[in-house]
């Protein structure tokens, strides 16, 4: 067994080499794992997060896209509503300004009516007028007799 | 080890040839120029290679080299984390260090043994030990310095009369003081002694076992070598593993109060 100083030499050797790895090698290689470990678990958090918050937007649009339905819904039966009161009220209006040309109508008649009767009367009157002065054979003098006449004219 | 008598048998010749260290000096002064050689390379070509990952060492995807680096950090933190118990920015980097620099000296193991040797001699290299951990020198460089490391933690961690006290009076109690000291030192010297032998034994043995092999008429070799080969893969792999584990056990015993 020949230990020498060769074993002294080895010692530095080894006493160097676990500094250097001490100082130099374990914390980059450490530190970079940590790191590594961190950004996976951020990584992770984050997709736990973005997870729920999608089923949260989910969520939230099949909120929107139901009440949007419902005030479709609501919009809808109201425009019926008023597309029913617009037809009643056309013809309402309509049966109104019918029986209003109806009633005009009628008045103008009756007013076309008298004034034939008026001048079916003037009419008469001179008719008569001129009947009975062929009969008297002489002229019936409109100013004398204009009281009488207009009397007869009243009875006709 | 290094009779450099030569016996005039070619068999032994070979053998006593590749057991012996090139060597400079003279006795205590003596250095194993290819231990000390191929340890530092074999530690330079290990910090290297993990200090360049360090750098680019990036938190984002990880490269091939990065992924084995990390594998290897974490394997080392995992095992520091399994059996030792005090806090501790040395431990970690400390087992990671055995257990790649072990394992690679052990790694020269299957380096065919007559491959450098043969090509050191024709730079006129006389003699050439591949695998440092066959030196004693090397493996009890390493558990000597785990031996100082025990006795540095200790006096640390429980105080000079803390730790005296666990020497006088553990595990037979304050009367049998002497019976405690003596146990205790040989448990102390018990544990780089274990260390350094299981792994020079294993190692040296396997060294060995190539050794005769490769006396063997060429065409068997294979035949025999293949298979301690594999084998190897696993011893290397394991006596580096468990002098990393032990080294981390001691150390944290080292840091527990009590025994």
């Amino acid at each position: 067994m020949n230990i020498n100083v060769t074993l002294v030499g080895q010692m530095i050797t080894f006493a160097l080499l676990v500094w250097f790895t001490m100082k130099l090698v374990w914390p980059p290689v450490m530190r970079a794992m940590a790191d590594r470990q961190k950004t996976i678990a951020d990584g992770l958090a984050q997709a736990e997060r973005a997870k729920s918050e999608l089923e949260l937007a989910h969520k939230k649009a099949t909120e929107i896209l139901r009440e949007a339905r419902e005030d479709a819904t609501g919009v809808m039966a109201e425009a019926g509503k008023r597309a029913a009161n617009v037809i009643e009220d056309a013809k309402n209006q309509a049966r109104a300004e019918s029986e209003r040309l109806l009633a005009a109508a009628r008045a103008e008649i009756e007013l076309e009516a008298m004034r034939a009767k008026e001048q079916l009367r003037t009419a008469i009157a001179d008719l008569a007028v001129a009947g009975a002065a062929r009969i008297l054979q002489k002229e019936v003098d409109k100013a004398q007799h204009g009281k009488l006449l207009d009397e007869i004219v009243t009875k006709l | 080890m290094s009779t450099e008598a030569a016996s005039g048998n070619p068999a032994t010749d070979y053998i006593i040839h590749h057991l012996t260290n090139l060597t400079v000096g003279q006795g205590f002064w003596t250095f194993h120029l290819d231990t000390l050689f191929f340890s530092s390379a074999l530690g330079l070509t290990f910090f290297f290679l993990f200090r360049k990952v360090a750098v680019r060492a990036t938190a984002g995807v990880p490269g091939g080299l990065q992924n084995f680096v990390e594998i290897m950090v974490e394997f080392a933190d995992r095992q520091v984390k399994d059996s030792f118990h005090g806090r501790s920015e040395l431990i970690a980097p400390l087992a990671l260090t055995i257990f790649c620099w072990v394992f690679l000296w052990n790694f020269m193991d299957l380096v065919p043994v007559d491959l450098l040797p043969l090509i050191a001699s024709w730079f006129g290299v006389p003699y050439l030990r591949v695998v440092p951990s066959t030196d004693m020198n090397a493996t009890f460089g390493l558990s000597v310095s785990v031996l100082l490391l025990i006795v540095f933690y200790s006096f640390k961690i429980k105080g000079p009369v803390g730790y005296a006290k666990e020497f006088l009076t553990h595990p037979f109690g304050p009367y049998l003081f002497p019976a405690n000291l003596v146990l205790n030192i040989v448990e102390l010297l018990a544990k780089p002694l274990s260390l350094s032998l299981r792994l020079f034994g294993n190692l040296y043995a396997g060294e060995m076992i190539f050794i005769l092999i490769a006396l063997l008429p060429w065409w068997i070799q294979p035949l025999l070598s293949w298979p301690w080969a594999v084998f190897h893969i696993l011893i290397i792999t394991l006596q580096a593993f468990i002098f990393m584990v032990l080294t981390v056990v001691y150390l944290s015993m080292a840091h527990e109060d009590v025994h």
